[in-house]
């Protein structure tokens, strides 16, 4: 890409543009004949996946702030009505909030290509820092993204993160208030964020412009870390790459599209479907899985303002890595010992991840420790240390001799990896859920589980009768409409039905013309109401403990499922831990309290309920609702039922996503295996 | 590029070639529907949208009331037996937008006109009770509307237009 381009248009008006503005020489020089080192792997294409996904995080972006309210008061309920009403409002809220994490996953992988193959070594350390700076913005933009749903995560995380810079010596809290615009987190500091959030990946965009453009400037490095010499060592970019790309980028969409449709609550937090509330704090504050090696680093060190420095400098020490590795040989495939560590630099990575995402105490605090000096002491120590010691292999006159040379060597590092992956398993299976004691939910058979599940209609018909004879004296439904009663996926019922079980509903409206509030019956466009004026009758007629809404219940009472089973949960798609909670809940009552457990006053036993003390008292028993099916009239079956009725309140259109799902992935499967082998043919010319 | 083994099966080849580029194309296309579709009204809109009742007792003769539905306003005019006479006095023939005025009222209920209230030219709301022919007027850009919201002068091509709707009772009409 250095020097004017020879690109010649042959169409005469094309030939005017180009000698005005060479943007079609510049696209030509730089994605059609750019010479490609022709020995790059598939951690190349990685490259390529980023920029999809950071136009795919721009496009569904851009959508989504078309429906979504900035505002402290109406933001939650804005994104909920996106997912429920909005025409493929679901499908766009999973593709950006999975993209964020897609995009993560790629970032990282990317990055730590580049440390393996020495990326960041001369004369791409501009190329490197320019990286560095885009992942900053990347954790800037994800942070403020994932505050604007106005959960209760969002709420506390934000407070959580915004108070890191309370740590500033002197300036340190008038630096929070400046970044709440107020007194706490609020309004301001919502409306800001979206602000931000909007801005910052045009801002990315334009780094990646300049990531590219050093890039082209000094060439692509490759798996062997010797630059291109010849002609021989080369292919041109198009249709090479951009056909191995695209290869790339369809398999990637076969790993977003199992996010997206079948396991779209995989990597959130249950507490981001409880609005926000300023008066409770979550019992963890996790941030989202990708800042996770970072937060454990900042947990482990016990003083506030070098936690947030040890924070931080986890980040800025890889601008200096070009300078701390001053190893001559780039390609960690010629460094035997320097190949040993990254990998242990990677498990060391994950194993931080894993303490970020547990409490800090006992033993993850010591071992937080521990990993936090390995994690500085691969930067600090062992690169330079070993830039100096270690003799690395001879590394290949010229690209197309490595080629040449091409033996099954990928297999040592793949071992290396599947040790490091084992010892993560080992490592860690002491349970972390050991400590909050009592029995787990039993798993139940849910109709709706898994790719083709569906909701028993009869359930869900039933369950809405035991939510309206029992539930709903106490809890509200306010993301459900009557209308909703009568769509596709629900339980079935005509319009007309709809209709008539909303006129049943005394429905407050107004003021009218003479300035009144009158009552009317409930139409279908109506909500479901909610037995209390306002959260302060609620909590006036409950002892204290307002009832919860129980339209997003079985999202947000899902349990975590600990360490090896999330793990098989990404496989099996189990996505029932909320459900299974509910369900198990509502039968978990026992009038006798167990030996040695006290419960205080006006609170009941539950064996499922953390800590055992509910405040609800026991809302169902045997025979208490008739069922005109013949179906048993036991607790158990109003459980079930009425949890599956819960379940599609909290996710109206999940047949539609699993439906949908199916055909994409069918049609992802064609579409990989087809430019698998295009890929196959266009590179068969140049072995 | 082009090398003997490669020559040898042009067919396939190219085959291939358009199969992925066919698909690719059928991918991309279906999935843009989403990002088209989801401008289109949402469903609580939708909901929003449905049928209205207006009671007419309160509205005296010679009176209008103005109410909302679907976010357009919607004139009700009690009209007096003198607006009734001079809009069915006019030859139809000779207007812009020729309509009887029986076409624009239900029958049996002549003395109320139900009308949108936006212009036709580019969509003010025209003030009633107004201008030269005892209907409405547009200060916009001066369209004059009659008793029975014909166009009768100004830039504006069409008559006011009238909303779907029915008389549930003498006193009462559902729009929509
Ligand atoms: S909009 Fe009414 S006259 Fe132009």
């Amino acid at each position: 890409m250095s020097g004017p381009s020879d690109f010649q248009p042959s169409n005469p008006a094309l030939q005017w543009i180009e000698r005005r503005l060479p943007i079609m020489g510049l696209v030509h020089s730089s994605f059609v004949v750019y010479p490609t080192p022709r020995n790059l792997n598939y951690w190349w294409t990685f490259g390529a996946i980023l920029s999809f996904m950071l136009g795919m995080q721009i496009l569904t972006g851009v959508i989504l702030a078309m429906h979504y309210t900035p505002h402290a008061d109406l933001a939650f309920k804005s994104v909920e009505l996106i997912v429920r009403d909005v025409n493929y409002g679901w499908l766009l809220r999973n593709m950006h909030a999975c993209g964020a994490s897609m995009f993560f996953f790629a970032v990282y992988v990317h990055m730590l290509r580049g440390l393996y193959y020495g990326s960041y070594k001369e004369p791409r350390e501009v190329l490197w820092i320019l990286g560095v700076i885009i992942y900053l913005l990347m954790m800037a933009t994800g942070f403020m993204g994932y505050v604007l749903p106005w959960g209760q995560m969002s709420f506390w995380g934000a407070t959580v993160i915004t108070n890191l810079f309370s740590a500033i010596p002197y300036f340190g809290e008038s630096i929070v208030t400046l970044l709440w615009g107020g007194y706490s987190v609020g309004n301001p500091t919502l409306n800001r964020f979206f602000s931000l959030h909007y801005l910052l990946p045009f801002v990315i965009a334009g780094v990646v412009v300049l990531h590219v453009w050093a890039l082209h400037v000094a060439g692509q490095n490759n798996p062997d870390g010797v630059e291109p010499k010849t002609e021989k060592d080369t292919v041109p970019f198009t249709p090479h790459a951009t056909i191995k790309d695209g290869f790339g980028v369809a398999c990637f969409l076969l790993l977003y599209a199992w996010f997206i449709f079948y396991m779209p609550n995989y990597l959130g937090d249950a507490d981001n479907y409880i609005p926000a509330n300023p008066g409770v704090t979550p019992p963890h504050i996790v941030p989202e899985w990708y800042y996770l090696p970072f937060y454990a680093i900042l947990r482990s060190i016990p003083n506030k303002l070098a936690g947030v420095i040890g924070m931080f400098s986890a980040i800025i020490v890889l601008v200096f890595l070009p300078w701390l590795d001053s190893a001559k040989t780039r390609s960690s495939k010629y460094r035997p010992l320097a190949k040993q560590f990254f990998w242990i630099f990677v498990a060391v990575c994950i194993l931080l991840g894993y303490l970020g995402a547990q409490p800090p105490e006992g033993i993850y605090v010591i071992a937080g420790r521990v990993l936090t000096v390995c994690y500085f002491a691969y930067f600090l120590i062992v690169l330079p240390l070993l830039s100096r010691i270690e003799t690395p292999r001879p590394v290949p006159n010229s690209i197309s001799e490595a080629i040449l040379a091409k033996s099954g060597k990928a297999a040592a590092s793949i071992a290396v990896a599947l040790v490091a992956a084992s010892a993560l398993f080992l490592g860690s299976l002491q349970d972390a859920r050991a400590e909050e004691g009592g029995p787990k939910p039993p798993a139940n058979k849910w109709s709706f589980a898994g790719p083709f599940g569906t909701y028993d209609r009869a359930a869900l018909q039933r369950g809405l009768k035991v939510y309206k004879e029992v539930c709903s004296n106490c809890h509200g439904l306010s993301y459900i409409a009557f209308r909703n009663l009568a769509e596709a996926g629900g339980p079935g019922y005509s319009v007309a039905q709809a209709a008539a079980f909303a006129s049943d509903y005394k429905i407050k409206d107004g003021p009218n013309d003479q300035g009144d509030m009158f009552e009317r019956a409930g139409r279908p466009a109506d909500y479901f109401p909610s037995p209390f004026p306002n959260e302060q009758a609620a909590r006036a007629a409950n002892g204290g403990a307002a009832p919860p809404d129980l339209s997003l219940i079985t999202k947000a009472r899902s349990y975590g499922r600990g360490f090896p089973w999330f793990i098989f949960d990404f496989f099996t798609q189990y996505q029932e831990q909320g459900p299974d909670y509910v369900s198990a809940v509502l039968q978990g009552f026992e009038d006798k309290v167990p030996e040695g457990v006290t419960i205080p006053e006006g609170s009941y036993y539950n064996k499922y309920f953390p800590g055992h003390a509910i405040k609800m008292p026991k809302p169902l028993s045997d025979g208490q609702v008739t069922y005109d099916d013949g179906s048993p009239a036991t607790v158990a079956q109003y459980a079930k039922d009425v949890t599956t009725f819960l379940m599609w309140t909290a996710e109206p259109h999940m047949e539609a996503r699993k439906r949908l799902g199916f055909q994409v992935f069918i049609f992802l499967i064609i579409f990989a295996f087809l430019m698998y082998f295009t890929k196959k043919k266009v590179w068969a010319d140049s072995h | 590029m082009t090398t003997a083994s490669s020559a040898d099966h042009p067919t396939r080849r190219d085959f291939l070639f358009v199969a992925t580029g066919a698909a690719a194309a059928v991918g991309g296309a279906a999935a843009l529907w989403p990002f088209i579709s989801q401008m289109n009204p949402d469903a609580s809109t939708i909901a929003a949208g449905a049928p209205i009742e207006v009671d007419l007792s309160p509205v005296a003769e010679g009176q209008d009331i103005k109410v909302f539905w679907r976010g357009k306003p919607i004139y009700i005019s009690h009209r007096t037996k003198k607006q009734i006479d001079e809009a069915r006095a006019v030859p139809v023939a000779s207007l812009p937008d020729p309509q009887p005025d029986d076409a624009r009222v239900k029958a049996g209920h002549e003395q109320w006109l139900v009308v949108i209230g936006i212009c036709t030219h580019l969509g003010c709301i025209p003030i009633a009770h107004e201008g030269n022919y005892d209907g409405f007027f547009c200060p916009c850009h001066g369209s004059q509307y009659d008793s029975s919201g014909r166009i009768r002068q100004g830039p504006a091509p069409a008559n006011l237009p009238v909303p779907p709707y029915n008389f549930v009772s003498d006193t009462k009409i559902q729009i929509g």
